[in-house]
């Protein structure tokens, strides 16, 4: 009962204005070999919209982005995407052989034709305009995503699809790279659909945040820590202004087994079908010392 | 000054290295050379059908390859399945079926070592008209495909994301791929299709920056093995399809001396990820 349903969009390209989507999932869900990888998901990213995506390894984040993007379709519930939408994709892995010659001048043409001046622009916004005649498979770890940004951005997507595009990138690239995005937003007005690495920061510009474990957890907005002193202290002035903390807020416990405590105390083999669908919590809810100290500590461990 | 015979052997063998070293940098990156074995090793079967119902060689190699290579397309999409041994399973079973199939028409009097290795010194006109028809097609269904097929070929999802559609090229590919086999069939035989198609690429590799000149490189390399494999057999009286092949190994031997990689590796970091 796949039905993925193209949109008409209205009149030509995709529709620019904010209230049109450009990709919404309605109760997703994809199953593989008799299990669900996730399910029940609703989202949807629209113009100048920044969505975030976290949760621990194996909750599906990818699997929705997936879904999002087309390359899977989805077993129960919907995936649309506007007509004519222009995607700029960076997978979370991409491995290239020994076999092939390429270049990371070559790889941002991969998909389309490009001029030299847009590559050049885009491989300079994200700091790797010397390499441009570098192998890619002779990059770093923080090279090699900075490649696969600078080709999504140079494309000037509608919709931009990051799928932890900051691995591995140490952590003044990683808040230089976020300020990127944020930049890139504002000048394309392109949606954004970015998966996090880790569980509770994520870019202050996030519009939203949905949490993953097999399906929503919750979803919120993230707290806007620039204005605290720990945080400042923390990340320094400028991550503080880019980076934020996201506070989860479940009414139930993935325990390690693959179960479920809730709220009351039961323990059930799946979540509920009604869990944790919190769909705005409280924007007031800035950090206080407590949470701060909790988000600090978190950071650390990681 | 040469004989006629070896005057068309060498613009055939010519003909057919230039299509099949862009071709082959595609099975090489593609990790096809197991399904390249496969493929040209159900040519037999098109050798066998074309006798039984009397119609045209290179017709009858192209449908059976072309149907073979749809079915192993949709096997592989079963990602259940063990392509691997799935592969050397068909491709051996199909040569075997060709060489059964054959034995069973008593009435055909054929010579099996010229199917088997090539026969590129009996090539007529004709087959020259058929390889160079066949193989500018190819060329230019490549050209018209290369970029999506090289992005799928990178990293499919990328490519399908972006608005590619990898399905469709790869159907178009192993189309191209079937109508090399066809053609190059009666150069260096099934059993040789696939190293004229990978050691011309292989070689290639260290000398290319990029795919484009990897594909133009490997069809050069491929070209001089001929050349190079024609003359040997002519000289030593060797069968042409193997020295063909032993040609072009050499060539790959030698690429990989020190002095033949004129520093395309960067120096710059590589502590990996």
């Amino acid at each position: 009962m796949a039905n993925e349903v193209q949109r008409a969009a209205r009149g030509n390209g995709v529709a620019k204005s904010s209230d049109e989507p450009l990709v919404r999932l309605d109760q997703a869900g994809l199953r593989r070999g008799g299990r669900w990888l996730v399910r029940g998901v609703d989202l949807s990213v629209s113009p100048g919209e920044i969505v975030t995506l976290i949760g621990p390894n194996g909750s599906g984040k990818s699997t929705t982005a997936r879904m999002a993007l087309g390359i899977d379709r989805p077993n129960e519930g919907s995936a649309m995407r506007a007509r004519g939408l222009k995607i700029g994709y960076v997978p979370q892995k991409l491995s290239i052989d020994w076999t092939l010659p390429l270049d990371v001048e070559r790889f941002m043409r991969l998909t389309a034709p490009l001029d030299t001046e847009k590559m050049m622009a885009a491989l300079d916004e994200t700091g790797i305009a010397h390499l441009r005649k570098a192998e890619m498979r002779h990059l770093s770890g923080g090279e090699f995503q900075r490649a696969l940004l600078a080709r999504a951005i140079a494309r000037e997507p509608d919709l931009l699809v990051l799928d932890e595009p900051v691995q591995g990138v140490d952590f003044s690239g990683e808040v230089a790279l976020y300020e990127l995005i944020g930049k890139v937003r504002n000048r394309l007005h392109c949606g954004v659909l970015l998966i996090s690495h880790d569980l509770h920061i994520v870019m202050a510009a996030t519009d939203s945040v949905i949490c993953l474990n097999g399906h929503v957890c919750c979803r919120g907005t993230p707290a806007v820590v620039a204005e605290s002193n720990v945080y400042q202290e923390l990340f320094g002035n400028r991550a503080a202004r880019t980076l934020a903390v996201y506070e989860h807020h479940h009414d139930h416990t993935h325990l390690a087994d693959g179960r479920v405590r809730h709220a009351d105390g039961t323990v059930t083999e799946h979540c509920h079908p009604d869990d944790g669908h919190h769909e705005h919590h409280e924007q007031d809810d800035r950090t206080h010392d407590g949470h701060a100290r909790g988000a600090a500590k978190e950071r650390h461990d990681v | 000054m040469f004989e006629t015979f070896f005057t068309r052997a060498l613009i055939a063998g010519v003909g057919v290295a230039l299509v099949a070293g862009p071709l082959g940098c595609f099975i090489v990156w593609r990790r096809l050379a197991y399904f390249g074995d496969t493929l040209s090793h159900s040519a037999l079967l098109g050798v066998a059908l074309a006798f039984l119902f009397q119609i045209n060689f290179s017709l009858s190699v192209f449908a059976v390859c072309a149907v073979v290579s749809m079915a192993l397309l949709a096997l592989r999409q079963r990602s259940s399945l063990s392509s691997d041994a799935l592969l050397g399973l068909l491709a051996h079973s199909a040569l075997a079926l060709g060489l059964v199939g054959l034995a069973f028409m008593t009435w055909v009097r054929i010579d099996l070592m010229g199917f088997l290795f090539g026969d590129i010194l009996a090539v007529s006109w004709t087959d020259i008209a058929i390889i160079y028809g066949g193989g500018a097609a190819v060329i230019a269904v490549l050209a018209f495909i290369w970029r999506p097929l090289f992005a799928a070929t990178v990293n499919r999802e990328l490519a399908l994301a972006e608005g590619g559609n990898p399905a469709r090229t790869d159907v178009v590919f192993m189309l191209a791929m079937a109508v090399v086999i066809a053609i190059a069939m009666k150069i260096v035989g099934v059993l040789l299709i696939t190293a004229l198609l990978i050691i011309p690429a292989a070689t290639a590799r260290k000398f290319s920056s990029g795919p484009e000149q990897m594909a133009l490189i490997a069809a050069a390399v491929g070209a001089v093995a001929v050349v190079v494999g024609l003359f040997g057999s002519l000289q030593w009286d060797t069968p042409s399809g193997p020295s063909i092949v032993v040609a072009a190994l050499v060539l790959f031997v030698v690429s990989l001396a020190p002095v033949g990689g004129i520093g395309k590796r960067s120096p710059a970091s590589d502590e990996g990820a």
